[in-house]
């Protein structure tokens, strides 16, 4: 990717990329993905997010769940790390807590494999810019 | 894959919990199995939903129906008739104390929500590697926009109309600050961010920059254009080092985009960014001692004025923000002044997050709009105090700050009631206490930090602070005298009115705060020699109860000092001039004959 070079292409950028994080959320085909987004900031780390990335990426791959597992950073939930938050083909974001690796399979098998929700989600408590 | 039709969530936080949720979730199912739902309806139990409140709560998915205060015998009756009817039930609805209407419109559900996240909107929800989710979430827009559509003025007045006050502690209006550095004619000036944060128990900053460098980055960026700096620095301490490291990436990303550096967007608008290292030092935090440690000089504070704004980092014109301050910048830009000053109360604008901590069971980061109520912090969505105990304080301000007790739950949180109570707003810690916390050692606990945090420039600080400090400890060692308390009172004014800079000013606010709401333990501590709350170990005593001994000699094995003496099957002494106060035979008894006072 070379410079952005004025307000317009920043502009053009932003929705090029909206749109590319849109398909793989909402897309309908086969080859739905599976989104993990792990709350990697330093507490999380110490309390083991690390772990827990790399268990659900090796995980999901031994299942071969096309999935894309990112680290982000503090969800805020400092209560119940390492938090995790996964998102289901055309579902609402849902955040587990306390994700350790026996919950990684919990994950998988219920609520990824299955869409049950399992015991323990933390639900949203606060309102975006955007509402 | 199952295909459940409807998810029953029921809250399983502490206070809800508490409340029979998990009687709730078990009668929930009881009926589902009745009505034979169980492949089409699960009832989950889910973490707190900040709204305690009026719990234990229940919502339904898909229709986003919440029922409050739910009993377990109100089970029967929302499968009955909104499950298998689908007709909720109204007298479980929340009432709108306002209107006092229902809400049971799934558009007005968010009533419970207490937390708006503005400066936090990113943290969480992109990865901060990866400048591309950024700006999906509309990352460098406001920038681009103060670059091509508006000129520093106005983008100045933008930020001065949204009423935002510096989140580092001082409260100061961050867009006069802009204009009077902007006023000062120099050929170089610099932005600073200040990530110094060094208050115990803070981390709402290292938060940020660990999960959205960017919008401090932009922030900065937007700063420049308004001041006309061309050069940013972040002043940020060592001991973060996963948050250095997501800076640097974030600015090497922003530089192959052109989004730092020269001609940014085709603008002719040059801007850089340099981090500078702390080695933590608390001090640092105060603006002329962070400038003097970017310079290579000793971290100490100098007079003010001249104040930063006219000469700072290498004698030119410095503008200092916060970290907090900073990430509010571009969505002040994005959303319009007026957007951002609907949110708080008359004298301070937006949101304000807190690092919520202590004797909480929500332990977390949390981001409420000014004018929330320390009640709604604690109960609502800290989900309120451990082990059911009771509220006793909480600290706000870090050690420059002062405790806020259950007199002022009721107030609004914003930077002037603070103050108003002897306390401030600070960086945002909110150290939360129970009955087993002593407000004399919470004092003691915080002048060891200034003490050890203090330059030594200033002799107020440097000895008065010392001073103190040995007279709190002769209290909780049980050898203070009455005079003590208006000795403190005395010499705690006397350094707030002589020290230096920020640090001694307001280090004895922790010593003035607990003496002025919590006079009678401190008077507990000196006149009857008693620690209320067990905590200063030179104050207690242990007994042991003769009519309920028997004598077993579990406590006379146990004692690692030997002080304990009687013999089998007869009761047993402690010989208090040996006793440790260890609380080992207290813990140990099986027949509570040990006794504390």
């Amino acid at each position: 990717m070379g410079k952005i070079k004025s307000l317009a292409d920043l502009r053009k950028m932003k929705e090029e990329v909206q749109t590319k994080i849109k398909l793989r959320e909402t897309s309908n085909h086969p080859e739905q993905v599976v989104q993990v987004k792990v709350g990697m900031a330093t507490c999380g780390i110490a309390s083991g997010a690390k772990e827990t990335m790399k268990f659900f990426i090796e995980e999901l791959e031994q299942e071969a769940i096309d999935a894309v597992v990112t680290q982000t950073g503090c969800m805020g939930y400092c209560y119940a790390e390492p938090t995790v938050e996964v998102t289901l083909p055309k579902k609402d974001p849902v955040v587990f807590g306390h994700v350790d690796k026996e919950k990684v399979h919990e994950i998988i098998n219920s609520y990824i494999k299955r869409g049950e929700l399992i015991d323990g989600i933390i639900p949203v408590n606060f309102k975006t810019i955007d509402d | 894959m199952t295909d459940y039709k409807m998810h029953l969530l029921i809250c399983g936080g502490t206070g809800c919990k508490a409340s029979e949720s998990d009687e709730i979730k078990n009668r929930l199912n009881q009926f589902i199995e009745k009505h034979g739902l169980e492949d089409e309806v699960q009832v989950v139990m889910t973490g707190c939903f900040g709204f305690c409140e009026k719990g234990p709560i229940v919502k339904v998915l898909p229709d986003n129906t919440f029922y409050v205060q739910v009993k377990p015998s109100d089970a029967e009756e929302i499968i009955k008739e909104h499950v298998v009817k689908g007709r909720p039930v109204p007298r479980l609805l929340y009432t709108d104390p306002k209107s006092e209407k229902h809400v049971s419109d799934s558009k007005g559900m968010d009533f419970y929500k207490k937390q708006i996240r503005v400066a936090l909107r990113n943290c969480g929800f992109i990865n901060p590697e990866n400048i591309d989710e950024c700006i999906a979430r509309d990352g460098y827009q406001a920038l681009g926009k103060c670059l091509t559509e508006m000129t520093p003025g106005e983008a100045i007045k933008e930020v001065k109309d949204s009423g935002l006050r510096g989140r580092g502690g001082g409260g100061f209006p961050t867009g006069l600050k802009w204009e009077i550095t902007r006023n000062v004619e120099n050929d170089q000036k610099y932005v600073v961010c200040n990530a110094d944060e060094g208050d115990p128990g803070a981390f709402m900053d290292r938060s940020i920059l660990e999960g959205d460098p960017h919008s401090v980055i932009e922030a900065m960026a937007i700063c420049g254009y308004c001041i006309g700096a061309d050069t940013g620095l972040v002043y940020i301490r060592a001991e973060y080092p996963l948050a250095i490291q997501r800076l640097k990436v974030a600015i090497r990303q922003a530089e192959e985009y052109g989004l730092l550096g020269d001609d940014i967007l085709g603008t002719g608008f040059n801007f850089r960014i340099e981090l500078r290292y702390g080695a933590g030092a608390f001090v640092c935090g105060e603006e002329t001692a962070l400038i003097h440690s970017m310079e290579g000089l000793r971290g100490e504070p100098t007079f003010k004025p001249p104040f930063p704004s006219v000469s700072g980092y290498m004698g030119k014109p410095t503008n200092v923000n916060n970290v907090e301050t900073l990430a509010n910048i571009p969505v002040i830009i994005n959303k319009g002044a007026a957007w951002f000053s609907s949110i708080g109360t008359e004298k301070s604008k937006g949101t304000k997050v807190f690092a919520l901590a202590g004797k909480i069971n929500n332990v977390g980061l949390i981001e409420v709009p000014m004018g929330t109520t320390l009640r709604e912090v604690i109960y609502d969505i800290g989900g309120g105090i451990k082990d059911g105990k009771e509220f006793k304080a909480v600290q706000t301000g870090g050690p420059s700050g002062g405790c806020l007790t259950k007199e002022h739950l009721d107030i609004p949180i914003d930077y002037d009631n603070l103050l108003a109570v002897g306390s401030m707003m600070g960086s945002g810690g909110m150290i939360v206490m129970d009955e087993d916390d002593c407000m004399v050692s919470i004092a003691k606990f915080y002048l060891d930090f200034t003490l050890e945090e203090s330059c030594g420039k200033c002799t107020p600080c440097r000895v008065g602070n010392k001073r103190l400090y040995e007279i709190l400890d002769k209290i909780t060692q049980g050898k203070g005298e009455a005079e003590d308390i208006e000795r403190l009172k005395e010499l705690s004014v006397v350094i707030k009115d002589t020290a230096l800079c920020g640090l001694g000013q307001t280090s004895p606010n922790p010593v003035l705060s607990t003496i002025s709401n919590f006079e009678n333990e401190y008077l507990a501590h000196v006149v009857d020699g008693k620690c209320p709350a067990g905590q200063c170990k030179s104050l207690l005593r242990y007994d042991i109860l003769e009519e309920m001994c028997t004598g077993c000699t579990l406590c006379f094995r146990n004692c690692p000092v030997g002080a304990i003496t009687g013999e089998r099957r007869q009761p047993h002494y402690i010989d208090q001039s040996l006793c440790i106060k260890c609380g080992v035979c207290y813990e140990k008894c099986k027949f509570n004959a040990v006794i504390l006072t």
